[in-house]
């Protein structure tokens, strides 16, 4: 029977046959690269219709006063948006898309530890998602409060909050799920060989992560729970007339909600490291100190939530420690920024498009982590508190840091996902538009949010007129050079070249199996002997 | 093996109990959150949280206390048996665990619909009455008590699957992870009473 199996070749997993056929063959799948690839799937979606929400906006404030759309359109729009992009995209995303498919490959495992678990957490994904999304339809009109759902609005508004707010609160035990999985594999499933100071940095990075959205996820969900009890049963834990206390409700949010940027940018900056080794053809410089700073923001990002909070009244001292903390959370993160450029230095430098990625990703996130320590300081916060400013800051971060990594890593690992190559023009076609775009569409409300544009506002006085058309015009920009990069790896998956196993000449253990990987990635568990960036 | 089997089946005790654990760990914090609050509020009214929780039966407290932690020990015990490869008795203690579990929730049906039939209950016209305190305590009351009731209504259906488990011999003498991960759950439900029973029913 083995010798037969030997035989046979193995099928990718692709093509493998198993018990179901068709799309049941992928929804029940416990395969970490089909899960991998169904979270892709699902977000691809869910991102087309927040993108589109983020447009519609933008044409709205191309002009001051009504121009598409009234305040109340508007309100729901970004609520939407922001719920979506937030709880169902970047959250999510990098961890359940490539976390799924290459951590297993990376550290040489056949799957995750738990792969039912993993399946299920898909499951919970999408059962969250249908859920957030149906308090559109339902009842008294969509949800107004932006996804940060502050009391006491967000139990006294009459819009349709409810759904909202479950759904949140369920997508939490995917993330939770997800977290405990990855926790496990990478302590029980590493390869023979493969030490600590071994596995490659995206594991590393998931792992921080992991433990992030293992500690922080239940924080938000009880909070979220207490507004759900507090809209049902008026039970009164953030309602003043009722003795309870909205400011409290801030904190407990945002406990959860700044270590939850770093479950987004943390993945990103793992992306990161594993392309410009590959590119620079060079170890990476400083392994170690990539790895502790990745701990140390993991840890540190615990206890900055405050500045989110520096104008709803807090003691002197909260403020003046929050302040210092957050700029001390800006170490860590400098410190990977000169790892990169110092990786770069003196490299025999392979201009391909991940690379390229990884690049603009250092130029945007630059700017994001600067305008964070603008906003991190107290007299700047409370002048630019809730302005564009801080809009343009956390999309610099979020869309800038999360968004370009995702895209580079789309990039960086198509030909391993799909078994063929994208065409190289039309990709980086596509990355100067977006990237000419981005810049475009958010440089302009930095400058809006200084000379005092208000953020979260469908009408603005005339004087803000200029830069909001400039902005505006660059949203459209973008959206077309996000149109050219999916078109592009859409017509690739089917019609691109063959890739052979390790295009980009890497040395971490994804580039040893077959594109795409068979159904149990490797036919026999790797030895390691060699660190991950091996290059020279 | 006509086809290749997916890796499902490969098994590791060992990491299916550290998963557990980290689970206990977000439940723990998950009602963290809850304690948080409620400590909070009650440093805030202190004399109206003393008033309050006079009102709780201290007599249902404690034998709901007792309950529990007996169920405790009893599928602590029925791990312990099926170790030992007596079938028989470890479905009798895991069905003694189901039974208190279930004189649990019957106690609790008392209490809650006793306080319920007083008119006390969140949103009710004599608590809106009483002060921002009591309205604060009772709404913490049943916020928390109701999400740990929830908690042994999934444990008692986590035991009574594994208990189906066991009857099929899926979970035996060699293999029983997740017998010991039940009874983990269970400990954690366990535990959690063992801070709201204080919190509710004894600090006056
Ligand atoms: C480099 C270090 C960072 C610093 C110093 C920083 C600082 C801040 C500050 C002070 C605010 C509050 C602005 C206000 O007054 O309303 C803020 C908001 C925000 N930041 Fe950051 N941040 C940093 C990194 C990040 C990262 C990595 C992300 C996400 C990946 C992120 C996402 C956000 C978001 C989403 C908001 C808006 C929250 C809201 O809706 O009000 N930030 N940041
Ligand atoms: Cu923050």
């Amino acid at each position: 029977m083995t010798e037969t199996l030997k035989q046979t070749p193995t099928p990718s997993f692709l093509e493998y046959q198993g018990r179901f056929k068709g799309i049941f063959a992928w929804i029940f799948s416990t395969d970490h690269k089909r899960i991998g690839l169904l979270y892709l799937y699902s977000m691809l979606v869910f991102f087309s219709i927040a993108a589109t929400l983020g447009l519609m906006m933008k044409l709205e404030l191309i002009a001051p006063g009504r121009t598409i759309m009234g305040a109340q359109t508007y309100n729901s729009f970004f609520t939407l948006h922001g719920i979506t992009m937030i709880f169902l995209i970047v959250v999510p995303g990098l961890p359940a898309v490539f976390g799924n498919f290459f951590l297993p490959i990376l550290i040489g495992a056949k799957d995750v530890a738990f792969p039912k678990l993993n399946l299920f957490s898909w499951w919970i994904y999408i059962v969250g998602a249908f859920i957030a999304l149906s308090s559109q339809f339902l009842g008294d009109g969509p949800p107004d409060t932006g996804w940060t759902f502050y009391a006491p609005y967000s139990f006294k508004t009459g819009t349709n909050m409810l759904p909202a707010v479950t759904g949140a609160f369920v997508l939490g035990f995917s993330s939770i799920a997800t977290g405990i999985n990855f926790i496990v594999t990478i302590h029980r499933l590493r390869a023979p060989g493969m030490k600590w100071m071994k596995m490659p940095l995206f594991p590393w990075a998931l792992y921080g992560t992991a433990w992030i959205q293992v500690l922080a996820t239940p924080i938000v969900g009880i909070t979220l729970l207490m507004v759900v009890l507090e809209r049902t049963l008026q039970i009164g834990f953030f309602d003043p007339a009722l003795g309870g206390d909205p400011i409290l409700y801030q904190h407990l949010f945002w406990i959860y909600s700044h270590p939850a940027v770093y479950i987004m940018i943390l993945p990103a900056m793992g992306v990161i490291s594993e392309i410009i080794p590959t590119f620079a053809r060079k170890t990476i410089f400083g392994y170690t100190a990539i790895v502790v700073s990745t701990l140390a923001i993991a840890f540190v990002g615990y206890f900055v939530w405050g500045h989110h909070m520096f104008t709803s009244g807090m003691s002197g001292v909260a403020l003046y420690t929050f302040s210092i903390l957050t700029f001390l959370v800006a170490i860590p993160s400098a410190i990977k920024i000169f790892n990169w450029v110092a990786t770069l230095h003196k490299a025999s430098i392979d201009l391909q498009t991940p690379f390229l990625w990884a690049l603009c990703f250092l130029f945007v996130f630059m700017i994001g982590g600067l305008s964070g320590m603008v906003l991190g300081a107290l007299s700047a916060n409370v002048h630019l508190h809730d302005t564009a400013f801080v809009v343009a800051h956390f999309h610099y971060i979020v869309f800038g840091g999360t968004g370009f990594a995702f895209f580079g890593a789309l990039h960086y690992w198509f030909p391993k996902m799909f078994g063929r190559m994208y065409d190289k023009s039309w990709a980086n076609i596509g990355l100067a538009i977006f990237f000419t775009g981005f810049n475009t569409l958010y440089l302009p409300m930095f400058y809006l949010g200084i000379t005092g544009m208000p953020r979260r506002y469908y009408d603005y006085v005339e004087r803000f007129h200029g830069p909001n058309i400039v902005s505006s015009m660059g949203a459209m920009l973008m959206i077309s050079g996000l149109i050219i990069l999916i078109t592009n790896l859409v017509r690739s998956a089917r019609h691109g070249a063959k890739a052979g196993k390790d295009p980009w000449k890497g040395k971490t253990l994804e580039w040893t199996v077959d594109s795409p990987p068979s159904l149990e990635n490797f036919d026999e568990i790797p030895l390691v002997t060699q660190d991950p960036y091996d290059y020279d | 093996m006509t086809d290749h089997a997916h890796i499902d089946e490969h098994r590791d005790d060992e990491g299916a109990k550290t998963g557990m654990w980290i689970f206990i760990f977000t439940e723990l914090l998950l009602f963290g959150g809850l304690f948080i609050v409620y400590s909070i509020y009650r440093y805030l009214n202190p004399m109206a949280f003393h008033l309050a929780a006079e009102e709780l039966d201290i007599f249902i407290g404690t034998a709901n206390t007792v309950i529990l932690l007996v169920s405790s020990m009893t599928i602590a015990m029925a791990v312990t048996s099926i170790q030992l490869k007596n079938k028989r008795l470890t479905l009798i203690l895991m069905g003694i665990t189901v039974c208190l579990a279930l004189a649990f929730m019957v106690n609790k049906y008392f209490e809650w619909s006793g306080k319920i039939s007083h008119g006390i209950f969140p949103g009710s016209e004599i608590l809106h009455q009483s002060s921002q305190g009591e309205i604060l305590f009772f709404g913490l009351y049943y916020a928390m008590t109701g999400l740990h009731a929830l908690h042994i209504i999934i444990g008692v259906a986590f035991i009574a699957y594994v208990m189906w488990l066991v009857k099929t011999e899926d979970v035996k003498h060699d293999d029983y992870v997740i017998l010991e991960n039940s009874a983990l759950y269970w400990h954690l439900v366990d535990l959690i009473w063992i801070f709201l029973f204080p919190l509710f029913y004894l600090i006056t």
